[in-house]
């Protein structure tokens, strides 16, 4: 039993700081770039995902042995996309400012390739609890993710930090930071600084390993 | 309608600005020529993709009040036309199966496509216009495309921090490639 807990902990930490899906396995890009302009977004986004991948890995390792190998794409799809009906549903009624703000990023979360990496690689072959963990871990690694791109361009893009003003710097905040081109920069400088931290060499390509298309692109020769 | 186009395809770019189709931008932008044939399949797609989303939205959902049930529906559209388009052109013209195929299945998640559609009826354009942007948008992500498989040649050659090589480099060099395309802004209001 004691072992069990181990490795369900172990399930939870990999996926925030060893295999972080944004800043390590380089995975869910789009959101991670559009929706980080304030720090609250980031959390915001980081929560509905990790909401929505915590329901399709629950129902995707569930239904494992029903779902036939050859339609499980269309099948995830699906379960995925009903859960991010659902997450729309329930912002729109309870927090429809950050409904409004998440736009259609919101419903772009089907296509998210964390959920579609982690309900082909994990969740398709573990079983709920194991994959219920794996999700909590990853939603988590996302959301911290997003809420530190989102303070740094808030904080250098607006001079306030989760509404609170901050001196010196609104005086003169960078606007660039807060625009798209700030998103690349950002996101840029912070993975070149985990890759420091971390002290491995950094990786040279984008990571497809969490791509359901990867052996296609692999063919194509554009992804190694 | 040239406005919606224009700017669908360069003050709005979807990859630059909206952030969408990211993956493909950053994967697929080694080289000129697969870059390109990237770009003319998503443009194809997204075009096709509107022409059948439209209609369905239009026609079944809107009368009978399942509106909500547009991210489910339009998904399925475009992953079942994917797969189908992929089976005619191997079937009927292979010339162009053999140049485009490789990259039909890698735009099913490709969210620049389901964005365009949910855009186009978040926006309440008509159809034609609908189908203009969707046009301007895939015209747009090849561009952004092409421009950046150019900016990568260079890049490669450059001498980069260690720290910096492969991701980071090439994330700083697309955001100096959208603040040339802040250039466009305000071109149309």
């Amino acid at each position: 039993m004691a072992e069990n807990k181990t490795l369900l902990t172990k399930e939870i930490t990999k996926g925030i700081i060893k295999e972080n899906p944004t800043l390590v396995m380089l995975l869910g890009m789009c959101p991670t770039l559009a929706v980080t302009t304030q720090a609250a977004n980031g959390i915001g986004m980081g929560l509905a995902t990790t909401f929505v991948l915590l329901g399709s890995n629950i129902v995707i390792s569930a239904l494992r042995k029903v779902i036939p190998d050859k339609v499980r794409i269309p099948a995830f799809i699906v379960v995925i996309a009903s859960f991010v009906t659902l997450i729309g549903f329930l912002l729109e009624g309870f927090v429809p400012s950050l409904y409004d703000s998440l736009g259609i990023y919101l419903t772009l979360i089907t296509v998210n390739c964390i959920i579609f990496g982690r309900a082909e690689m994990f969740a398709s072959k573990n079983g709920v609890v194991a994959s219920a963990c794996d999700a909590i871990g990853m939603g988590i690694g996302f959301t911290l993710a997003l809420f530190l791109m989102g303070s740094v361009r808030e904080i250098i893009g607006a001079g306030q930090w989760l509404g609170f003003r901050i001196p010196v710097i609104s005086e003169q905040p960078m606007l660039l930071f807060i625009m798209p081109a700030g998103g690349f920069f950002t996101l840029g400088v912070i993975i070149a600084l985990v890759n420091k931290l971390s002290n491995k060499k950094p990786p040279q390509e984008l990571s497809c390993s969490g791509c359901p298309n990867a052996e296609k692109c692999r063919k194509a020769g554009d992804c190694q | 309608m040239l406005v919606i186009l224009l700017s669908a395809m360069l003050t709005d770019n979807f990859v630059l600005s909206k952030f969408m189709g990211i993956c493909p931008f950053l994967g697929v932008s080694k080289k000129l020529d697969s870059a390109a044939g990237m770009g003319i399949a998503v443009t194809f797609v997204m075009i096709c993709a509107t022409l059948v989303t439209y209609p369905i939205h239009h026609g079944i959902l809107v009368p009978n009040h399942l509106e909500y049930f547009d991210t489910v529906v339009f998904i399925l559209i475009i992953a079942l036309f994917v797969q189908l388009v992929e089976n005619i052109l191997k079937k009927c013209v292979p010339s162009l199966y053999s140049s485009l195929g490789v990259y039909l299945p890698l735009i099913t998640t490709n969210c620049a496509v389901l964005g365009v559609t949910v855009l186009n009826i978040d926006n309440g354009y008509s159809f034609g216009q609908s189908i203009v942007n969707a046009l301007g948008a895939g015209l747009g992500f090849m561009l952004a495309l092409v421009i950046f498989s150019g900016v990568r040649k260079k890049l490669e050659y450059a001498d980069i921090p260690e720290t910096f090589k492969g991701v980071p480099a090439t994330l700083i060099a697309a955001s100096i490639v959208s603040v040339s395309f802040m250039g466009f802004s305000g071109l149309f209001n």
